[in-house]
């Protein structure tokens, strides 16, 4: 309690602590009822979480009986006619596209952060802020149409150029082969990059103005460059907060369904090729579920959505946990 | 000396120059996929999308009657299931719950909801509600999309109610007015644009939301009002036409996404109009 006393800081909200009862109002039904819907809203809330899991973990039976939990992970057979089914390409399709968007999003959102918290001018702020929160409004099906019909034929003509240039290297050269038909693994990653990018560079913004201004003016004063205080200052400061926001991003890439069902090209087998066609766990999902016959094929696929809620819960658990972390320690400094 | 001064000068130079391009790769690619939309959103526009509806494949009509009706029909059905029960749990949490340790584990079970990909709740809806019903429906498909907007709504909620003032909620206890009273007739109505701005802000959300709907209402290629059946929507739709080799199809799934887009963009400028008239107190 001592602790979370903190978190909002006491300033913020002095009187908080309303009266419990007031003369004659508990004997008022209305008021009775009043409270008890609100209880029951917020543990509705709060119950759909466990729900979701419990749920999708019951629905999934069938095919945990038939193919166990290990066999079913590192299986990479996924044949709806001999009824077999393996999750590990969806596996690595989905670890893969969520690790390019990570690799190509993270240093952008970053940059994107700094310029709007530290670098633009005030009149430039606001509107290229909007803009990039803009980004996220779009619905996830837009960035599907988009990335399919106008991104891949245009990516489709730089692929050969990757395909000579970064395929000639050995060792890596083999993530970067094949034909360059414009959609695949490495388009997945690149949309999903621009997808997550407004979700994690706004929240380095928003924890980057948290920085105490003293501190910020203190290396300016010293004569530090902007470069430097966004590096030595302000990120150390807001550490473990811009590592929860990269989680947030995280969470959301490997969970994204329809713009990767658009772009990656839907193939069950596993390719070594970035260039290749391949598949997540969501993209599975959305293009056979309506299509899966059998119960056990259903289940099969619920399994697979049982493997990604494990797996997005966890990031999102920490995500929430590391952001939180920042206020926190704000609430005890002051 | 000097060089060291250089150095520290080009790092900070180029730093900024890399900086101002990656905000520069966001802004481009915003405006590449809002000008793209535009463009064929507005070729594909046809009087014929609002009077008939969807066609069926190798004809060469337009039509998305059908789709327009069901989705808004879903809409309303999860404002209506999504804005009572999120602005009582908000209410809860601001009001009753404080910071207490249960109010505060609620908000974090809130917040992770909050990040949630959409398709595990439409799985989730797809368990609870599909299997057991032994079909699609508009109604599980309203669900699914409520509990979508629910933690959004629940969190703006909290966050708006704690920024009124306790000395309102004083006055109004202190001229003998019960608790719900006090909630209903003062805070909320002290707090209306905040959480007006929630309740839009979820309703963006939802209104492109497609991969809960594949696994809960589905689509139909009729016109139908019926909620316990599946009904035809603009998202699913343009997830359908878009795949299709027919040209008319792709223009309309375009002209679909035009007009989506153009309607989370408005209330998305709303919200922050209303966001704005939220006075922070000092």
């Amino acid at each position: 309690m001592s602790e979370s006393d903190v978190v909002s800081g006491i300033e913020i909200r002095p009187m908080s602590e309303r009266p419990k009862s007031v003369g004659r109002s508990w004997h008022l039904p209305a008021d009775f009822f009043f409270h008890k819907a609100a209880v029951f809203a917020a543990f509705l809330v709060a119950g759909v979480l466990f729900a979701t899991i419990i749920a999708i973990a019951f629905d999934s039976r069938t095919s945990i009986h038939a193919f166990g939990i290990w066999k079913f992970l590192k299986s990479s057979e996924w044949n709806p006619v001999t009824q077999t089914f393996g999750a590990f390409p969806f596996i690595i399709g989905t670890l893969v596209s969520s690790a390019i968007a990570m690799v190509l999003g993270v240093p952008i959102s970053f940059g994107v952060a700094v310029f709007i918290a530290e670098i633009a001018p005030v009149w430039i702020k606001r509107p290229v802020a909007a803009a990039i929160e803009l980004l996220a409004a779009i619905p996830s099906i837009v960035y599907g149409l988009w990335g399919l019909l106008i991104f891949a034929p245009v990516f489709a003509r730089a692929e050969p150029w990757i395909n000579d240039k970064l395929g000639a290297i050995p060792g890596i050269g083999l993530l970067f082969q094949g034909p360059p038909m414009g959609i695949g693994m490495l388009t997945a990653g690149i949309v999903l990059a621009i997808m997550v990018l407004p979700y994690m560079s706004s929240i380095m913004r928003d924890v980057f103005l948290v920085v105490p201004s003293s501190l910020r003016e203190s290396a300016y004063a010293m004569g530090a460059t902007t470069w430097e205080v966004a590096w030595n200052i302000i990120l150390p400061y807001t550490r473990t907060a811009v590592i929860g926001g990269i989680f947030l991003g995280l969470g959301r890439a490997l969970g994204e369904t329809m713009a990767v069902t658009f772009v990656i090209g839907n193939s069950n087998t596993l390719s070594s090729s970035f260039l290749m066609p391949g598949a997540t766990i969501p993209s599975v999902l959305a293009n056979e579920f309506t299509e899966a016959t059998t119960k056990l094929y259903v289940s099969s696929l619920i399994y697979l959505g049982l493997i990604l809620i494990a797996v997005t819960l966890i990031v999102r658990f920490l995500a929430v946990l590391l952001i939180r972390r920042l206020g926190r320690r704000e609430g005890a400094a002051a | 000396m000097i060089s060291i001064y250089a150095r520290r000068r080009s790092v900070d130079v180029t730093s900024k120059i890399l900086m101002g391009a990656a905000t520069a790769i966001g802004v481009f690619f915003l405006f590449w996929i809002l000008w793209t939309t535009l463009k064929f959103g507005v070729a594909g526009i046809h009087w014929d999308l609002f009077i008939k509806d969807t066609p069926p494949p190798g004809t060469n009509s337009f039509g998305l009657r059908n789709a327009f009706v069901g989705s808004l029909l879903l809409l309303s059905i999860s404002l209506l299931i999504g804005v009572p029960v999120g602005m009582m749990g908000g209410t809860w949490l601001a009001e009753y719950g404080f910071r207490s340790r249960t109010a505060n584990a609620v908000r974090f079970i809130n917040d992770i909801m909050l990040s949630a990909p959409s398709i595990e709740i439409g799985l989730f809806v797809y368990a609870v509600m599909v299997d057991p019903m032994g079909h699609f429906s508009a109604l599980s498909g309203s669900v699914a999309l409520a509990v979508l907007m629910i933690p959004i709504i629940v969190r703006t909620t909290d966050e708006m109610l704690s920024l009124v003032g306790s000395d309102m909620r004083e006055a109004a206890v202190a001229l003998g007015a019960p608790n719900w009273v006090v909630i209903t007739k003062v805070t909320w109505k002290a707090a209306r644009a905040g959480i007006l701005t929630g309740i839009l802000i979820g309703l963006a959300r939802i209104t492109g939301e497609t991969a809960p709907l594949l696994f809960t209402a589905l689509n139909n290629q009729f016109f139908s009002k019926d909620i316990l059946h599946p009904i035809a929507n603009i998202p699913v739709v343009i997830y359908q036409f878009a795949l299709s080799p027919y040209s008319n199809w792709q223009q309309m799934a375009w002209a679909a996404a035009f007009i989506t887009v153009l309607f989370v963009l408005v209330l998305s400028l709303v919200a922050r109009w209303f966001l704005g008239k939220v006075q922070v107190p000092k």
